[in-house]
């Protein structure tokens, strides 16, 4: 590479850091110098094979853990009372997909699931356990899903309507992977299962428990279990969202 | 301490940007285990002085800590880690081993030993460039170098990658913190 022109303007222009002047500058010269032309193909093969050797190194899943558990212990009061929630509302699932569920396979399928969402159940007390992806942007937890599931389950954030989007996570119900995403509603957390279905679309059906309330509903092949102690009305309006 | 109230908002702006603080520390300290001592540091200080961001770019902010954390660990332990990488120069070039050869078959080995051989300040700005993704401004930002000087350095850490991946054994020599 003898250009010297071929240093660090060439690599503000690979980087489309050069301010428009310079950039067309630096293109006029490129018509006439094929060493430039050349260390820019240079760059870009660097580039894509970092692209293709995944250097990226991801926070490992129990490190998360360990990271969040620490937060939560150094923050205000409001955490513990945050996994109680949670592990209440996962207590509200249960009962809730074994009396909603059933209705619709009838068989030993009850049996199945409610030890199956008891495992789920117990998992869901480990601290940490609420959020496996934490992110309030819809484009961030949707492709997070990929890969990790045999479908892709509609994600969206409702921030401006009152339900912001804080993550999502994998979970197990009857044998299969299910989407779970995790809203805020004030200081509510409400869990929505999601899982493909062959059934039609189909209305609401309300329940509460012990002061939780749930919301069940089918629309576009995929069934959907809201989980929350937020009122009623709350979980009718994020169906409504959902739905819409 | 914070609110309920802060704690969310550092959940919420913080918190998500944790894959990227321990990118940075990983390469940074060439280590998966100081990594995850370095990164949680990190994120525990941005928990304590939260109070102190001003707002806008949360990722920048989080990983100037990252980075300052690192370096501080990096100064701490250079008497170890300079006295090994001292003896592989005071030997030369090590010579080829069934597990060298087997890391420069497959490209990824061979891009971690190219990247991990280049010095610190080289190796911050190829990750915060190429794997993070930011711009010249947010590594200017996060690096607390001139905007000016990012473009050089950029420039210099990709041809000294390049270097290394060309000629292994040509980039040992070459040690600035």
């Amino acid at each position: 590479m003898s250009c010297n022109r071929a240093t660090t303007v060439l690599h503000g222009y690979f980087d489309s850091e050069l301010d428009a002047l310079s950039a067309a500058e630096f293109e006029h010269h490129l018509e006439q110098c094929f060493d430039c032309i050349s260390a820019l193909d240079a760059l870009e093969s660097l580039r894509s094979s970092m692209v293709i050797a995944q250097l990226y190194e991801k926070a490992p899943a129990p490190f998360r853990r360990k990271v969040l558990t620490r937060l939560s212990s150094a923050g205000p009061a409001r955490t513990p009372w945050r996994w109680l929630a949670v592990a209440a509302a996962f207590l509200v699932v249960a009962y809730a997909g074994w009396r909603v569920i059933p209705i619709q396979r009838g068989g030993n399928y009850e049996t199945v699931l409610a030890a199956e969402i008891v495992d789920a159940h117990l998992r869901s007390l480990q601290p940490g356990h609420l959020t496996d992806v934490v992110s309030t942007d819809q484009h961030t937890v949707k492709p997070w899903f990929d890969g990790k599931l045999d479908f892709s389950p509609p994600v969206q954030d409702f921030t401006d309507q009152g339900f912001p989007l804080q993550g999502g996570r994998v979970d197990v119900v009857h044998g299969r992977s299910v989407a779970a995403l995790v809203y805020a509603r004030r200081k509510h957390s409400v869990n929505v299962f999601v899982w493909p279905t062959d059934e039609k679309d189909d209305t609401p059906r309300f329940g509460s428990q012990q002061g939780y309330q749930w919301i069940d509903w089918r629309k576009g092949g995929m069934e959907f279990c809201a989980v929350s102690d937020a009122a009623p009305s709350a979980l009718e309006q994020l169906q409504r969202l959902f739905t819409e | 301490m914070l609110n309920s109230q802060d704690q969310v908002r550092f959940e919420t702006l913080v918190l998500p940007h944790l894959d990227a603080a321990f990118n940075l520390a990983r390469w940074l300290l060439r280590s998966g285990a100081d990594a995850e001592d370095a990164s949680q540091e990190a994120m525990l200080r941005a928990f304590r002085f939260f109070d102190g961001f001003q707002g806008g770019d949360a990722r920048a902010w989080l990983l100037q800590i990252v980075r300052n954390t690192c370096f501080t660990w990096l100064e701490k332990n250079r008497h170890v880690k300079d006295a090994t990488e001292f003896d592989e120069e005071l030997h030369g070039p090590p010579g080829p081993t069934p597990e060298s050869l087997a890391i420069e078959a497959d490209s990824r080995g061979r891009l971690t030993h190219a990247l991990e051989s280049l010095p610190p300040r080289y190796r911050e700005v190829i990750v915060l460039r190429e794997l993070e993704g930011c711009s010249y401004k947010e590594i200017a930002t996060i690096t607390s170098i001139p905007l000016g000087t990012v473009m050089s350095r950029v420039s210099r850490a990709r041809q000294q990658l390049q270097l290394a991946l060309t000629d292994p054994t040509q980039n040992e020599a070459i040690h600035e913190l």
